[in-house]
């Protein structure tokens, strides 16, 4: 999926889904992800109303580009398969398993995907899948699980339950997660999907929000997820890339295009040979460049 | 009739009140006649009373004008406190002119009209009880809304003649020096009531702090006065002003701020020497915010800032970024406090402020202001006055005032809950569409198809999403759905001044 693979995840914004005026207003900040909750920030209560209210959220309200995810009940509860019906027949773009621990339980969500996907006149294979680790079995089954279907586009760290798991809890440092984010980001990449991080919770702190942005941005993961639109900017501009980047990325491209002008097999700039992996950073530089409104659509410096 | 807003104006009540319909906004350079106040000559001696009940008594008649101001906002005590000495004492048939009426007022206002004690009123707004009362056709005669600037007007040109002016302030000398900066119940400006000291027959001062002669700086001056009476509150300092302004955290105010700013950094006006105006709510407070950094980003600063002050204003003033602030009205105690401290806080009244019919006022030389709105059409026509049930809930303020500035912004939500602030046409037109040139919402912004010039400026504007008025009004219908129209009698409960004193538009009775 050549779309997958482009498109920017920098930011999955969390809105719970039994809150209309956040629903309503969710596509309006920016993120590149949002990610409707109807696990835990849903009380038992309220499940079948959030359900509908997402529901009718999707069908209803126009949320442009933005990616939308939806975060489902877990597989051992008694949402969890009409959460999965509802949210495919209202055509969601990515179903998000919580406490993902096997590869098992993915191929099991997959099923009753396809099943919803048959039974509402769906394109089958039309809904990703992502996952949610949250415990030390889930870390350690990582690559598994992000292998574990081509629906899959990303796996997420879930820090709260696996610091919990972990018997310890989530530190200023973040050094307690770090096995889990170099394995979550590591499966992710070994097959080809996204990596994101956890959530930053205090609102308050924005230096130590800043801090572990970097931080997970230096590692490679894709993006974060957020509670907080206020937090967007600030991954934005953590993963905005610089002027030299785009110089380079911007050479590189070049030489793409004379390339093909020439029709000529081999790209090279400054006399060097320029292979996929630096033409997929330069593409992926542009794109970023684009999205952080610092060059136009023609790939120009946009003037302070 | 219509006028040029496309509003059917009431033939019987436009010829017998002898009202124009709204034309322009121009407002040209005719000679006006101005009126003078008859004057009681006194040397001083004696201004004090002891007795409210008696000055009321000898200077409160059947038929007179009587004013109040409205700076102790929600905090006012002189309102009620004079108010129930005239109903009880029977008199009849006044016309209440006060610069506003805020909620503090209503439950008084009410009782006065069921007791005939008042049969007109003119203010800039009403809201609560009084404005559901007046809606549903309490008072016989319509209410005539003027802005801060068209009171101001109406004033020095008589429409508004005043009898008595009974006027609160945190203290005064024996002589009637007065001012608005020290005492118990402080406000800052004096701006609105310094009109009805200068042209009332006769001004009543209240307050609950006698000080030494001579009391200065004098607002309110000894010439102006008949008679000083000492109460015991003038009104409660904390519900005067909303205390520390407090930066919304609100993602959605926050974000149709930063487009309010970006709008406004781009603009051609935003240059060394600008001015503008913001108002006091969240996402205006939170503007100033954001320009605040764009001007020390950019090394520009502020000529003035005009208007309602805030806290956040009064600190630019402190930091420099601003020379001058010229105020008619404090919002918050820091900015009454400034007042008091910053000689570059300069106290106006009303007519400097915003008078149409003036050699010049400041709105004449304002850039930029950012203004509220409770709906807007597609013709950019505001509506600060009737809630989406018809029923009046606003006031003018300085709006159609300040609207007349170079860059006018209203920055509003594109929905309120289920309630569509981007319509066809707004249920009362109080600003004409014609002074307005940017509307701001969550999801994007609409350029006034008039300013061709913003247009092409603010298309290069990254992250600025720009539609037409109209498809802002298609996206609020999608997300709340067609509105059913609202219904109302024949009968005209009120008269929308435009600030030049033609009708721009009128309300009437709704039906319920």
């Amino acid at each position: 999926m050549s779309d997958n693979e482009q498109r920017l995840r920098r930011t999955m914004m969390f809105v719970p889904g039994n809150n209309p005026a956040m629903l309503k207003d969710a596509g309006i900040y920016g993120a590149d992800s949002v990610m409707f909750d109807l696990e835990d920030a849903v009380s038992l209560a309220e499940k079948d109303s959030a359900r509908n209210l997402v529901y009718q959220a999707l069908k209803t309200v126009d949320y442009g580009n933005t990616e939308l995810v939806v975060r489902i009940n877990g597989l051992d509860t008694e949402f969890y398969k009409d959460d999965v019906y509802a949210m495919v027949k209202a055509g969601i773009d990515v179903i998000r398993l919580p406490k993902t621990e096997t590869a098992d339980m993915i191929h099991e969500l997959e099923a009753v995907v396809v099943e919803a996907e048959k039974k509402f006149g769906r394109e089958v294979g039309s809904t990703n899948l992502m996952a949610a680790i949250e415990s030390a079995k889930g870390v350690l089954n990582a690559n598994e699980i992000a292998g574990a279907s081509d629906r899959m586009i990303g796996i997420a760290l879930s820090a709260e339950d696996y610091t919990t798991d972990m018997k310890t809890h989530r530190y200023p440092d973040g050094r307690e997660l770090d096995f889990a984010r170099n394995m979550i980001l590591h499966a992710a990449r070994a097959n080809d999907i996204a990596a994101f991080d956890t959530v930053f919770t205090n609102m308050n702190d924005t230096e130590g929000f800043m801090r572990e942005t970097e931080y997970i941005h230096q590692l490679g993961y894709d993006g974060k997820s957020l509670v907080n639109p206020r937090q967007i900017p600030m991954v934005n501009q953590v993963y905005a890339p610089t002027k030299k980047e785009i110089e380079n990325a911007r050479g590189v491209i070049h030489a793409i295009e004379e390339a093909k002008i020439k029709g000529s097999g081999v790209i090279s700039m400054n006399g060097q040979m320029v292979d996929r992996p630096v033409v997929l950073r330069a593409q992926r530089v542009m794109n970023l460049a684009k999205a952080s409104n610092l060059v136009d659509e023609e790939g120009n410096y946009i003037e302070e | 009739m219509k006028n040029n807003v496309n509003r059917e104006l009431p033939d019987n009540l436009m010829e017998k009140m002898d009202y124009k319909p709204f034309e322009s906004v121009e407002i040209g350079n005719p000679v006006v006649q101005r009126v003078a106040p008859t004057v009681r000559v006194s040397n001083g001696e004696n201004k004090i009373k002891d007795s409210l009940e008696d000055v009321v008594k000898e200077n409160v008649k059947d038929g007179m004008t009587i004013s109040f101001h409205h700076h102790f906002r929600e905090g006012d005590y002189v309102f009620n406190k004079v108010m129930r000495i005239i109903i009880d004492m029977g008199i009849k048939n006044l016309t209440l002119a006060p610069s506003s009426l805020t909620n503090v007022m209503n439950d008084m206002v009410v009782e006065a009209i069921e007791a005939g004690t008042v049969t007109n009123i003119t203010s800039s707004g009403m809201r609560g009880s009084l404005g559901d009362a007046v809606s549903h056709g309490a008072l016989k005669e319509p209410v005539i809304f003027r802005s801060h600037g068209g009171r101001a007007r109406a004033i020095e040109e008589g429409k508004i003649k005043i009898d008595v002016a009974f006027l609160g302030v945190p203290n005064a000398d024996e002589m009637g020096n007065a001012n608005g900066m020290e005492g118990k119940a402080v406000f800052g400006s004096l701006g609105y009531a310094l009109m009805d000291a200068q042209y009332a027959n006769k001004v009543v001062l209240l307050t609950d702090n006698i000080v030494a002669y001579p009391n200065t700086p004098a607002s309110i001056k000894q010439t102006q006065v008949d008679y000083i009476v000492k109460v015991d509150e003038v009104g409660n300092p904390d519900k005067i002003g909303s205390g520390a302004t407090r930066f919304t955290k609100d993602p959605k105010e926050l974000k149709i701020a930063k487009m309010v700013n970006d709008v406004i950094t781009n603009s051609p006006y935003f240059k060394d020497g600008f001015s503008f105006q913001t108002g006091s709510g969240g996402a205006a407070l939170a503007v100033t915010r954001y320009l605040r950094q764009s001007m020390i980003d950019n090394h520009i600063k502020a000529s003035f800032a005009l208007g309602g002050i805030t806290k956040p204003t009064t600190d630019l003033l402190k930091e420099g970024l601003i020379e001058k602030v010229m105020d008619v009205q404090d919002f918050d105690k820091g900015a009454a406090a400034s007042m008091h401290d910053n000689p570059n806080q300069q106290e106006i009244d009303a007519s400097w402020y915003a008078d149409p019919d003036n050699k010049g006022a400041v709105v004449d030389k304002l850039d930029v202001v950012i203004l509220s709105a409770l709906e807007v059409d597609t013709k950019f026509n505001v509506n600060v006055m009737s809630g989406s049930d018809g029923v009046i809930r606003g006031a003018i303020g300085g709006h159609q005032d300040a609207a007349t500035a170079k860059l006018t912004i209203i920055s509003t939500p594109l929905v309120r809950g289920r309630i569509a602030t981007v319509v066809n046409d707004v249920t009362t037109v109080v600003t004409p569409g014609d002074s307005i040139d940017v509307i701001v919402t969550e999801v994007g912004i609409a350029i006034n198809p008039k300013r061709q010039d913003l247009i092409d400026r603010l298309a290069k504007v990254p992250g600025l999403p720009i539609f037409t008025i109209d498809e802002l009004q298609a996206m609020a219908q999608k997300i709340v759905g067609e509105a059913k129209p609202l219904e109302f009698t024949d009968r005209t409960v009120a008269m929308v001044e435009y600030r030049d004193g033609s009708i721009i538009d009128t309300i009437k009775e709704v039906k319920d």
